[in-house]
């Protein structure tokens, strides 16, 4: 298997793995959102890694340049980092809110506060 | 020409009006604004209907770049269908909305929250229009975004931790949806829907493909909610505010539903999804689990807003049931169901609302009497649960009866059953309510207090249209059917 001319990806798939193995496993929301952040950041490496050609240079017109690397991956994830960086203000906006009403943010503290007053209505 | 626009129109007009609302401030100018394009948007999806009926799909070229290069905007039945129905919800619910959210939040949120609804009923719009498949993900995330907001508000400090939830599993589900789309640009170099449509054949076989497609299915899986990635929803129901619970139930899942078909049969076509993938194998059972289990799970919940949000699993299992069988039938059944339960939940939902307002509480035990407190309610919510059921002469059955003609023509008894089991296990849950609203005696000193007009009267729009759409199917039906022959193939 072609490892080094495959590093891109490799980084891609241990970066998607560690974000997401951090959601689900940490119980801090803070880190929840970083872990959601580095299973995101990891989509825009691979966008971005998509969009090399071979021998291309960057995609402005230039004399004596035939080869240029596709820019359109590269815009459309300058769009999903900014559908990153509202979902990640969003997140730490509620965890806020949340230390306020629950004076904590640790996810098994939450848990049990609602269970103990089981406030359902 | 306005009406060669209409598709831009059906997104801009709700877009530019979301900030437009913010900086109207307090009172009531940022509602009365959220209304008028609420209506102008349901005039759009209207007319847009009307017009693919008439001449076939509609394509609008963001622009004026010609597709596949630039963004196109693409209609066919199927897209005017869940336009209508998103538009229609927004278009009952917003009426409603005053009464209700002036009484569950404070004064200076209001001009934020119709801000949030708007753009949340943008997000679900574009979602339904374009032809794009980047695309669809930036306006999926328009409107999930606002549905965090939304969900947030609720009064319950359970509330920001549904929204919480939401936010992260949300995520999660969108950002599969653009590894895959990806993965596809990967291996065919283009976005446009028709266009990924004509060239996956020729790389079909390819492991990027495969993956995109695992990407994309539980991606949209998760924000279906279908058994078992629906963790996030029953609490972001419970806890929104009454008017966002009945929005969102009516609308968002079901757009979720519109992105796995678009992709499905359209992108990856059912031959390739369902002959050679076999993902009824897949969908199917998860389907029947969550019909059987939720269902259950619904019979044991005191919080009845809880309790129909289970409910609300259930019935995405119907729709999926009808969808995974692949056949035109089953997609008819999983289309006309999506619309006739964004009617009847959408109902049950102002209905409760309804309640909440007056009693304060949406607990079972809170709801002694109301058949004789709050007549007109609790009648609208005995009509929403008889359509839950799958009584004749509700919408309700018409889903169901196409379901198991679904099943039948497979020869698939077992299924048939599970249908008419789920309706059973429906009765249990609406009983419970039925039993002490209308057999337990009001407690002492409670007075006749009805809801509002102005929360009335959507409420029974739309359980009126439930009853409608179980006796005229011409709509409802006709256009699922329309739409299930253009997905398997057929021509419109």
């Amino acid at each position: 298997m072609d490892i080094p001319g495959l590093y891109n990806y490799w980084i891609v798939i241990v970066l998607m793995m560690t974000g997401f193995y951090i959601v689900i496993a940490r119980g801090n929301l803070i880190k929840k959102i970083v872990g959601l952040n580095i299973f995101q950041t990891s989509v825009f490496i691979l966008y971005i890694s998509m969009g090399k050609v071979d021998g291309g240079t960057a995609p402005i017109i230039a004399e004596g340049v035939e080869r240029y690397s596709n820019p359109l991956p590269h815009v459309l994830i300058l769009t999903a980092i900014v559908v990153g960086i509202a979902t990640t203000a969003l997140g730490l906006a509620l965890i806020v809110r949340i230390r306020a009403a629950y004076g904590t943010i640790e996810e098994d503290e939450i848990h049990a506060q609602n269970t103990m007053k089981d406030a359902d209505g | 020409m306005i009406a060669a626009h209409l598709p831009i129109l059906q997104i801009v007009v709700p877009l530019v009006a979301a900030p437009a609302c913010l900086a109207l401030g307090r009172g009531r100018a940022a509602w009365l604004l959220a209304l008028a394009v609420s209506w102008a948007a349901l005039g759009i999806a209207g007319g847009l209907l009307a017009t693919v009926l008439r001449d076939g799909p509609v394509s609008y070229a963001l622009g004026n770049w010609a597709p596949p290069w630039g963004i196109e905007y693409r209609v066919d039945a199927l897209n005017a269908y869940v336009l209508l129905i998103v538009a229609a919800i927004g278009a009952v619910v917003l009426p409603y909305a005053r009464r209700s959210i002036a009484d569950e939040l404070p004064a200076h949120q209001h001009a934020a929250f119709y801000t949030a609804f708007l753009l949340c009923l943008t997000g679900l719009l574009g979602v339904a229009i374009t032809g794009d498949a980047f695309n669809l993900f930036v306006f999926l995330e328009i409107s999930s975004l606002s549905s965090y907001v939304l969900i947030g508000l609720g009064r319950n400090r359970r509330a920001l931790t549904a929204a919480f939830q939401y936010l992260v599993m949300g995520t999660i589900g969108a950002t599969f949806i653009v590894i895959g789309i990806g993965l596809l640009y990967m291996a065919t170099g283009t976005l446009n829907m028709a266009d990924l449509a004509a060239r996956i054949p020729a790389v079909a076989h390819s492991r990027t493909v495969l993956a995109a497609l695992a990407f994309l299915a539980v991606g949209a899986t998760l924000k279906i909610a279908l058994f078992p990635l629906h963790g996030w929803l029953p609490n972001a129901y419970a806890y929104a505010p009454s008017a966002v619970t009945a929005f969102l139930a009516a609308t968002a899942t079901k757009v979720s539903v519109y992105i796995l078909v678009r992709f499905l049969f359209t992108v990856f076509g059912p031959a390739y999804s369902f002959e050679q993938l076999a993902l009824h194998n897949l969908i199917v059972p998860f389907a029947v689990i969550a019909i059987v289990v939720c269902s259950t799970v619904a019979i044991f919940q005191n919080n009845v807003k809880r309790m129909l949000a289970y409910s609300s699993v259930a019935q995405i299992g119907y729709m999926m049931l009808g969808i995974g069988l692949g056949t035109a039938t089953g997609i008819s059944a999983g289309l006309v169901h999506l619309f006739n339960h964004a009617l009847m939940k959408g109902g049950l939902f102002l209905a409760l609302g309804c309640i909440a307002l007056r009693v304060g509480s949406v607990r079972l035990e809170a709801l002694a009497g109301l058949g004789r407190t709050m007549p007109l309610s609790a009648f609208a919510f005995v009509i929403g649960g008889l359509s839950l059921i799958g009584v004749p002469l509700t919408n309700g059955f018409i889903s169901k009866w196409i379901l198991v003609q679904a099943t039948l023509e497979q020869g698939a008894w077992g299924l048939a059953l599970v249908v008419l089991f789920g309706s059973l296990l429906a009765v249990a849950y609406i009983w419970r309510v039925v039993e002490v609203a209308y057999l337990r005696p009001p407690p002492d000193g409670a007075r006749r207090r009805e809801a509002p007009l102005s929360m009335l009267i959507p409420t029974w729009i739309l359980i009126g249209a439930s009853v409608y759409f179980g006796i005229d199917t011409s709509l409802s039906l006709g256009v699922a059917e329309i739409a299930a022959r253009i997905l398997t193939g057929g021509a419109g």
